[in-house]
């Protein structure tokens, strides 16, 4: 699954695609940066619901395929900004962290 | 690439928002020189936990990263309060953290454990009341 389909997929909203060919080979997830950045696999999907503008300084060194935002939560303007700039996509859900993962792992 | 390459950053504290900054950079220039992603990834997220780390405890500091073929050696130097057990501190889950730092999601105690685990070498050199120097090596 790229990571355009999953942010096309019912419940899901693409915020910002920097690179929508780009393949999802799993997932991650996790709130805590420094868990996420020594655990998370590059191509992961990684589920959280941070949102400052760190996540985008921890994506773009553990190089996950994109941030998924649960809960219905949204990035801040300096991480959309950030996310912009670096090319990281983000994509939000209202599904719960739980929930958005099953959703994941059963399109992959 | 002959011979050594030295780049230097210094680190704004108190700034989460442009903390990161200079691992990011590292890791475009490392890209750029061709280095395995192996290695690119270690380097930088050894020195986004040192950058962190300074910006959460010691107001800033520097990063100075040498670059060889065959090694990159990154030092971190703050002139904040020091690790006042060094051996507590590298255990994971050990935080001095403010909640406030931890609503961001940093101050899990991890930093430290990730700076091992991503090195080669790594030695720590801290002062209770004068800061700390980290020296840590990335083999290619």
């Amino acid at each position: 699954m790229t990571v355009e389909m999953l942010a096309k997929t019912a419940d899901f909203e693409p915020i910002y695609i920097a690179d929508g060919e780009r393949e999802i080979l799993g997932g991650y997830a996790g709130d805590l940066l420094s868990w996420v950045m020594g655990r998370a696999k590059e191509g992961d999907a990684w589920v959280t619901i941070m949102s400052n503008v760190n996540i985008v300084a921890v994506c773009t060194l553990a190089d996950p395929a994109c941030i998924v935002l649960s809960e219905g939560v949204r990035p801040d303007e300096e991480a959309l900004r950030r996310a912009r700039e670096q090319g990281v996509s983000i994509i939000s859900t209202g599904l719960d962290t739980f929930e958005a993962c099953v959703r994941i792992a059963s399109m992959l | 690439m002959a011979g050594e390459i030295n780049f230097h950053f210094d680190i704004d504290g108190g700034n989460f928002t442009s903390a990161g900054e200079a691992s990011v950079r590292i890791k475009k220039l490392l890209r750029d020189m061709g280095f395995p992603p192996d290695v690119i990834r270690r380097v930088s997220v050894a020195m986004y936990e040192g950058e962190i780390n300074m910006v959460i405890h010691a107001n800033g500091g520097s990063a100075d990263v040498n670059v060889s073929p065959d090694k990159i050696e990154i030092i971190l130097a703050d002139s904040g309060p020091g690790i006042k057990n060094i051996e507590l501190a590298m255990q994971e889950g050990y935080s001095t953290a403010p909640d406030n730092i931890r609503s961001l999601g940093f101050g899990a105690g991890m930093g430290l454990p990730n700076m091992k685990r991503y090195t080669d070498e790594m030695r720590i050199e801290s002062e209770v009341g004068r800061g700390t120097t980290i020296y840590m090596t990335v083999n290619v």
